[in-house]
Protein backbone atom coordinates (compact mmCIF):
# COMPACT_ATOMS: atom_id res chain seq x y z
CA UNK A 1 0.00 0.00 0.00
CA UNK A 2 1.39 3.42 0.87
CA UNK A 3 3.08 2.88 4.18
CA UNK A 4 5.48 5.80 3.82
CA UNK A 5 2.64 8.33 3.54
CA UNK A 6 0.79 6.65 6.40
CA UNK A 7 3.92 6.60 8.55
CA UNK A 8 4.46 10.29 7.86
CA UNK A 9 0.89 10.97 9.05
CA UNK A 10 1.56 9.02 12.25
CA UNK A 11 4.72 11.05 12.87
CA UNK A 12 2.86 14.34 12.32
CA UNK A 13 0.17 13.35 14.82
CA UNK A 14 2.75 12.26 17.43
CA UNK A 15 4.82 15.41 17.00
CA UNK A 16 1.78 17.64 17.37
CA UNK A 17 0.54 15.94 20.53
CA UNK A 18 4.04 15.72 22.02
CA UNK A 19 4.57 19.45 21.49
CA UNK A 20 1.22 20.22 23.11
CA UNK A 21 2.37 18.23 26.14
CA UNK A 22 5.80 19.94 26.25
CA UNK A 23 7.45 16.56 25.79
CA UNK A 24 11.16 16.24 25.23
CA UNK A 25 10.90 12.73 23.84
CA UNK A 26 8.31 10.25 22.65
CA UNK A 27 9.20 6.75 23.81
CA UNK A 28 6.21 4.67 22.70
CA UNK A 29 3.43 5.01 20.15
CA UNK A 30 0.28 2.89 20.40
CA UNK A 31 -1.58 2.30 17.15
CA UNK A 32 -4.93 0.62 16.64
CA UNK A 33 -5.27 -0.84 13.16
CA UNK A 34 -8.21 -2.87 11.88
CA UNK A 35 -7.45 -5.89 9.73
CA UNK A 36 -9.42 -4.38 6.85
CA UNK A 37 -6.73 -1.77 6.32
CA UNK A 38 -4.05 -3.02 3.97
CA UNK A 39 -1.21 -1.72 6.13
CA UNK A 40 1.80 -3.95 6.78
CA UNK A 41 3.14 -3.47 10.31
CA UNK A 42 6.74 -4.34 9.43
CA UNK A 43 6.73 -1.85 6.63
CA UNK A 44 5.44 0.97 8.86
CA UNK A 45 8.09 0.05 11.43
CA UNK A 46 10.79 0.16 8.76
CA UNK A 47 9.79 3.66 7.60
CA UNK A 48 9.27 4.80 11.20
CA UNK A 49 12.88 4.11 12.21
CA UNK A 50 13.99 5.98 9.12
CA UNK A 51 11.80 9.08 9.22
CA UNK A 52 11.95 9.68 12.98
CA UNK A 53 15.71 10.37 12.89
CA UNK A 54 16.45 13.72 14.53
CA UNK A 55 12.83 14.14 15.61
CA UNK A 56 11.22 13.99 19.04
CA UNK A 57 10.14 10.43 18.14
CA UNK A 58 13.62 9.08 17.42
CA UNK A 59 14.16 5.61 18.96
CA UNK A 60 10.50 5.33 19.98
CA UNK A 61 8.73 1.98 19.79
CA UNK A 62 5.64 1.38 17.73
CA UNK A 63 2.99 -0.91 19.25
CA UNK A 64 0.31 -2.32 16.97
CA UNK A 65 -3.04 -3.41 18.31
CA UNK A 66 -4.70 -5.34 15.51
CA UNK A 67 -8.50 -5.55 15.44
CA UNK A 68 -10.05 -8.52 13.64
CA UNK A 69 -12.72 -7.83 11.04
CA UNK A 70 -16.23 -8.75 12.15
CA UNK A 71 -19.56 -8.37 10.38
CA UNK A 72 -23.16 -8.44 11.54
CA UNK A 73 -25.77 -9.98 9.27
CA UNK A 74 -28.63 -7.59 8.50
CA UNK A 75 -31.07 -10.51 8.11
CA UNK A 76 -30.43 -12.80 11.09
CA UNK A 77 -28.17 -10.52 13.18
CA UNK A 78 -25.52 -13.23 13.39
CA UNK A 79 -22.06 -11.81 14.05
CA UNK A 80 -19.26 -13.49 12.14
CA UNK A 81 -15.54 -13.17 11.48
CA UNK A 82 -14.83 -11.68 8.07
CA UNK A 83 -11.65 -13.40 7.00
CA UNK A 84 -12.65 -13.06 3.37
CA UNK A 85 -15.62 -11.65 1.52
CA UNK A 86 -18.44 -14.14 2.04
CA UNK A 87 -22.15 -14.26 2.84
CA UNK A 88 -23.44 -14.82 6.39
CA UNK A 89 -22.43 -18.39 7.32
CA UNK A 90 -25.71 -18.87 9.24
CA UNK A 91 -28.42 -17.65 6.81
CA UNK A 92 -26.33 -17.02 3.66
CA UNK A 93 -27.58 -13.46 3.29
CA UNK A 94 -25.18 -11.20 1.40
CA UNK A 95 -26.35 -8.16 3.34
CA UNK A 96 -24.22 -7.39 6.35
CA UNK A 97 -22.52 -4.47 7.95
CA UNK A 98 -18.95 -4.37 9.11
CA UNK A 99 -18.74 -3.73 12.84
CA UNK A 100 -15.01 -3.97 13.50
CA UNK A 101 -11.82 -4.04 11.45
CA UNK A 102 -11.81 -0.50 10.07
CA UNK A 103 -9.96 1.12 12.99
CA UNK A 104 -7.04 3.25 11.90
CA UNK A 105 -5.83 5.61 14.61
CA UNK A 106 -3.08 6.65 16.98
CA UNK A 107 -4.45 5.71 20.38
CA UNK A 108 -1.84 7.14 22.71
CA UNK A 109 1.82 8.03 23.17
CA UNK A 110 4.24 7.74 26.04
CA UNK A 111 6.45 10.76 26.51
CA UNK A 112 9.29 12.06 28.64
CA UNK A 113 9.42 15.57 29.96
CA UNK A 114 12.95 16.56 30.85
CA UNK A 115 14.03 19.27 33.21
CA UNK A 116 10.69 19.89 34.83
CA UNK A 117 8.50 18.26 37.42
CA UNK A 118 5.30 19.21 35.79
CA UNK A 119 2.46 17.09 37.12
CA UNK A 120 -0.97 17.41 35.58
CA UNK B 1 6.42 2.53 33.92
CA UNK B 2 3.06 4.18 33.44
CA UNK B 3 0.22 2.24 31.99
CA UNK B 4 -2.80 4.46 32.19
CA UNK B 5 -3.66 7.18 29.72
CA UNK B 6 -3.23 10.83 30.70
CA UNK B 7 -1.33 9.90 33.81
CA UNK B 8 1.80 11.70 34.85
CA UNK B 9 4.10 10.97 37.76
CA UNK B 10 7.44 12.17 38.94
CA UNK B 11 10.37 9.93 38.21
CA UNK B 12 13.97 10.20 39.43
CA UNK B 13 14.60 13.87 39.94
CA UNK B 14 14.68 15.81 36.72
CA UNK B 15 12.22 14.31 34.29
CA UNK B 16 8.90 12.54 34.19
CA UNK B 17 7.03 10.16 31.95
CA UNK B 18 3.44 10.30 30.94
CA UNK B 19 1.10 8.29 28.83
CA UNK B 20 -0.97 10.68 26.76
CA UNK B 21 -4.24 9.78 25.12
CA UNK B 22 -4.30 10.80 21.45
CA UNK B 23 -7.12 8.90 19.68
CA UNK B 24 -6.64 10.59 16.32
CA UNK B 25 -7.40 8.96 13.00
CA UNK B 26 -4.27 8.53 10.94
CA UNK B 27 -6.03 10.09 7.94
CA UNK B 28 -7.35 13.01 9.99
CA UNK B 29 -5.21 15.73 8.37
CA UNK B 30 -6.07 14.45 4.92
CA UNK B 31 -9.77 14.44 5.76
CA UNK B 32 -9.60 18.02 7.05
CA UNK B 33 -7.96 19.14 3.80
CA UNK B 34 -10.52 17.16 1.80
CA UNK B 35 -13.31 19.06 3.54
CA UNK B 36 -11.53 22.31 2.70
CA UNK B 37 -11.39 21.27 -0.96
CA UNK B 38 -15.06 20.38 -0.97
CA UNK B 39 -16.01 23.76 0.48
CA UNK B 40 -14.10 25.43 -2.32
CA UNK B 41 -15.89 23.28 -4.91
CA UNK B 42 -19.27 23.96 -3.31
CA UNK B 43 -18.63 27.70 -3.25
CA UNK B 44 -17.97 27.51 -7.00
CA UNK B 45 -21.05 25.36 -7.67
CA UNK B 46 -18.94 22.53 -9.06
CA UNK B 47 -19.86 18.86 -8.91
CA UNK B 48 -16.67 16.79 -8.65
CA UNK B 49 -16.00 13.08 -9.04
CA UNK B 50 -12.98 10.96 -8.21
CA UNK B 51 -12.45 8.17 -10.74
CA UNK B 52 -10.51 5.17 -9.48
CA UNK B 53 -9.54 2.02 -11.37
CA UNK B 54 -6.65 -0.27 -12.08
CA UNK B 55 -4.24 0.75 -14.86
CA UNK B 56 -5.77 0.06 -18.25
CA UNK B 57 -9.40 -0.13 -17.10
CA UNK B 58 -10.26 2.76 -19.39
CA UNK B 59 -10.40 5.80 -17.12
CA UNK B 60 -9.18 8.28 -19.72
CA UNK B 61 -11.30 6.69 -22.48
CA UNK B 62 -14.45 6.99 -20.36
CA UNK B 63 -13.60 10.60 -19.49
CA UNK B 64 -13.21 11.40 -23.19
CA UNK B 65 -16.66 9.87 -23.85
CA UNK B 66 -18.19 11.91 -21.03
CA UNK B 67 -16.64 15.03 -22.53
CA UNK B 68 -18.22 14.08 -25.88
CA UNK B 69 -21.63 13.66 -24.22
CA UNK B 70 -21.68 16.69 -21.94
CA UNK B 71 -19.22 19.37 -23.02
CA UNK B 72 -21.68 21.10 -25.37
CA UNK B 73 -23.92 21.90 -22.37
CA UNK B 74 -21.59 21.98 -19.39
CA UNK B 75 -18.13 23.28 -18.68
CA UNK B 76 -15.85 20.42 -17.67
CA UNK B 77 -12.35 20.45 -16.18
CA UNK B 78 -10.08 17.50 -15.45
CA UNK B 79 -7.34 16.80 -12.91
CA UNK B 80 -5.07 13.99 -14.04
CA UNK B 81 -3.19 12.03 -11.41
CA UNK B 82 -0.09 10.32 -12.73
CA UNK B 83 2.88 8.72 -11.09
CA UNK B 84 5.31 10.08 -13.65
CA UNK B 85 5.66 13.36 -15.55
CA UNK B 86 4.11 11.82 -18.65
CA UNK B 87 1.30 13.98 -20.00
CA UNK B 88 -0.23 11.40 -22.38
CA UNK B 89 -3.61 11.44 -20.59
CA UNK B 90 -3.75 15.18 -19.96
CA UNK B 91 -2.80 15.83 -23.60
CA UNK B 92 -5.76 13.75 -24.80
CA UNK B 93 -8.15 15.72 -22.57
CA UNK B 94 -6.78 19.07 -23.71
CA UNK B 95 -7.01 17.90 -27.35
CA UNK B 96 -10.72 17.30 -26.68
CA UNK B 97 -11.03 20.99 -25.79
CA UNK B 98 -11.26 20.64 -22.02
CA UNK B 99 -8.87 22.29 -19.56
CA UNK B 100 -6.77 19.72 -17.70
CA UNK B 101 -4.00 19.89 -15.17
CA UNK B 102 -1.69 17.06 -14.31
CA UNK B 103 -0.62 16.16 -10.81
CA UNK B 104 2.56 14.15 -10.86
CA UNK B 105 2.58 12.19 -7.61
CA UNK B 106 6.30 11.54 -7.93
CA UNK B 107 5.84 7.80 -7.81
CA UNK B 108 3.17 7.87 -5.12
CA UNK B 109 0.41 5.33 -5.59
CA UNK B 110 -2.63 7.58 -5.13
CA UNK B 111 -3.76 11.17 -4.97
CA UNK B 112 -4.41 12.76 -1.60
CA UNK B 113 -6.28 15.87 -0.50
CA UNK B 114 -3.11 17.96 -0.46
CA UNK B 115 -2.26 17.13 -4.07
CA UNK B 116 -5.89 17.76 -4.96
CA UNK B 117 -5.63 21.23 -3.42
CA UNK B 118 -2.73 22.02 -5.73
CA UNK B 119 -4.71 20.65 -8.67
CA UNK B 120 -7.58 22.99 -7.82
CA UNK B 121 -5.12 25.89 -7.57
CA UNK B 122 -3.78 25.14 -11.03
CA UNK B 123 -7.18 25.18 -12.72
CA UNK B 124 -9.35 28.14 -13.65
CA UNK B 125 -12.55 27.00 -11.93
CA UNK B 126 -14.67 29.92 -13.10
CA UNK B 127 -17.86 28.65 -14.71
CA UNK B 128 -16.89 24.99 -14.34
CA UNK B 129 -19.87 22.66 -13.78
CA UNK B 130 -18.16 19.29 -13.59
CA UNK B 131 -14.68 18.48 -12.31
CA UNK B 132 -13.39 15.01 -13.09
CA UNK B 133 -10.40 13.76 -11.11
CA UNK B 134 -8.63 10.80 -12.66
CA UNK B 135 -6.82 9.06 -9.82
CA UNK B 136 -3.63 7.07 -10.25
CA UNK B 137 -4.28 3.64 -11.76
CA UNK B 138 -4.45 1.42 -8.69
CA UNK B 139 -7.13 -0.74 -7.04
CA UNK B 140 -5.64 -0.66 -3.57
CA UNK B 141 -4.27 2.67 -2.46
CA UNK B 142 -6.82 5.30 -3.49
CA UNK B 143 -9.48 3.58 -1.34
CA UNK B 144 -10.29 5.59 1.73
CA UNK B 145 -8.14 8.59 0.79
CA UNK B 146 -10.66 11.41 0.56
CA UNK B 147 -9.95 14.20 -1.94
CA UNK B 148 -12.97 16.40 -1.34
CA UNK B 149 -14.88 15.30 -4.43
CA UNK B 150 -18.62 14.67 -4.11
CA UNK B 151 -18.72 11.16 -5.53
CA UNK B 152 -16.32 8.27 -5.86
CA UNK B 153 -16.52 6.27 -9.05
CA UNK B 154 -14.78 2.98 -9.79
CA UNK B 155 -14.30 1.72 -13.31
CA UNK B 156 -13.95 -2.04 -13.42
CA UNK B 157 -13.18 -3.55 -16.79
CA UNK B 158 -14.28 -6.94 -18.07
CA UNK B 159 -10.82 -8.32 -18.95
CA UNK B 160 -9.60 -7.72 -15.37
CA UNK B 161 -11.82 -10.61 -14.26
CA UNK B 162 -14.92 -11.11 -12.15
CA UNK B 163 -13.09 -11.78 -8.86
CA UNK B 164 -11.89 -8.25 -8.21
CA UNK B 165 -14.49 -7.36 -5.50
CA UNK B 166 -13.29 -10.42 -3.58
CA UNK B 167 -9.60 -9.60 -3.96
CA UNK B 168 -9.68 -5.81 -3.62
CA UNK B 169 -12.72 -5.26 -1.39
CA UNK B 170 -11.74 -1.88 0.04
CA UNK B 171 -11.96 0.04 -3.21
CA UNK B 172 -15.63 -0.94 -3.72
CA UNK B 173 -16.75 0.23 -0.30
CA UNK B 174 -17.74 3.83 0.09
CA UNK B 175 -18.08 4.43 -3.63
CA UNK B 176 -21.18 5.92 -5.23
CA UNK B 177 -21.05 4.54 -8.76
CA UNK B 178 -19.40 1.66 -10.55
CA UNK B 179 -18.93 1.35 -14.29
CA UNK B 180 -18.24 -2.05 -15.82
CA UNK B 181 -16.25 -1.01 -18.87
CA UNK B 182 -15.37 -2.95 -22.04
CA UNK B 183 -18.65 -4.88 -22.11
CA UNK B 184 -18.04 -5.28 -25.85
CA UNK B 185 -15.46 -7.91 -24.80
CA UNK B 186 -17.94 -10.03 -22.79
CA UNK B 187 -18.33 -12.63 -25.57
CA UNK B 188 -14.57 -13.21 -25.64
CA UNK B 189 -13.62 -13.53 -21.97
CA UNK B 190 -14.81 -15.66 -19.04
CA UNK B 191 -16.45 -13.02 -16.92
CA UNK B 192 -19.31 -14.14 -14.67
CA UNK B 193 -21.34 -10.97 -14.17
CA UNK B 194 -23.48 -12.58 -11.45
CA UNK B 195 -20.40 -13.52 -9.42
CA UNK B 196 -19.02 -9.99 -9.83
CA UNK B 197 -22.32 -8.33 -8.83
CA UNK B 198 -22.77 -10.66 -5.83
CA UNK B 199 -19.38 -9.53 -4.52
CA UNK B 200 -20.33 -5.89 -5.08
CA UNK B 201 -23.66 -6.37 -3.28
CA UNK B 202 -21.87 -7.66 -0.19
CA UNK B 203 -19.53 -4.68 -0.15
CA UNK B 204 -21.87 -1.93 -1.24
CA UNK B 205 -25.55 -2.90 -1.33
CA UNK B 206 -27.63 -1.14 -3.95
CA UNK B 207 -24.62 0.50 -5.60
CA UNK B 208 -25.50 2.42 -8.77
CA UNK B 209 -23.90 0.63 -11.69
CA UNK B 210 -23.54 1.23 -15.41
CA UNK B 211 -22.25 -1.44 -17.80
CA UNK B 212 -20.50 0.55 -20.53
CA UNK B 213 -18.14 0.35 -23.43
CA UNK B 214 -15.95 3.38 -23.99
CA UNK B 215 -15.13 1.88 -27.40
CA UNK B 216 -18.65 1.49 -28.76
CA UNK B 217 -20.21 4.16 -26.46
CA UNK B 218 -22.79 1.63 -25.26
CA UNK B 219 -24.18 2.62 -21.87
CA UNK B 220 -22.17 5.87 -21.65
CA UNK B 221 -25.37 7.91 -21.94
CA UNK B 222 -26.64 6.34 -18.70
CA UNK B 223 -23.61 7.51 -16.74
CA UNK B 224 -23.68 10.88 -18.48
CA UNK B 225 -27.34 11.23 -17.44
CA UNK B 226 -26.42 10.43 -13.84
CA UNK B 227 -23.70 13.10 -13.94
CA UNK B 228 -26.04 15.62 -15.52
CA UNK B 229 -28.61 15.12 -12.74
CA UNK B 230 -25.88 15.75 -10.12
CA UNK B 231 -24.66 18.86 -11.97
CA UNK B 232 -28.20 20.27 -12.03
CA UNK B 233 -28.70 19.46 -8.32
CA UNK B 234 -25.51 21.37 -7.58
CA UNK B 235 -26.66 24.34 -9.60
CA UNK B 236 -30.00 24.38 -7.79
CA UNK B 237 -28.32 24.13 -4.37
Amino acid sequence: MHELAVTQNILNICQRHATQENASQVTDVYLVIGDLSSIIDDSVQFYWDFITKDTICEHSLLHFERIAAKAKCLSCENEFALKQLMPCPQCHSARFKIITGEEFYVDSIKINKNGENHVQ
Amino acid sequence: MCNSASHTHDHDHDHDHSHVSVVENIMNQNDLLARHNQKLLDASGIFAINIMASPGAGKTSVILKIIEELSDRYKIAVIEGDTAPVTIDADKIVAAGVPATQINTGGNCHLDAHMMMHGLDALDLKGVDLLIVENVGNLVCPAGVALGTHANVVIASIPEGDDKPYKYPNIYRGIDVILMNKIDLLPYVDFDMDYFVTGLEMLNPGLTSFPVSAKTSEGIDGFAGWLEARILEKRAA
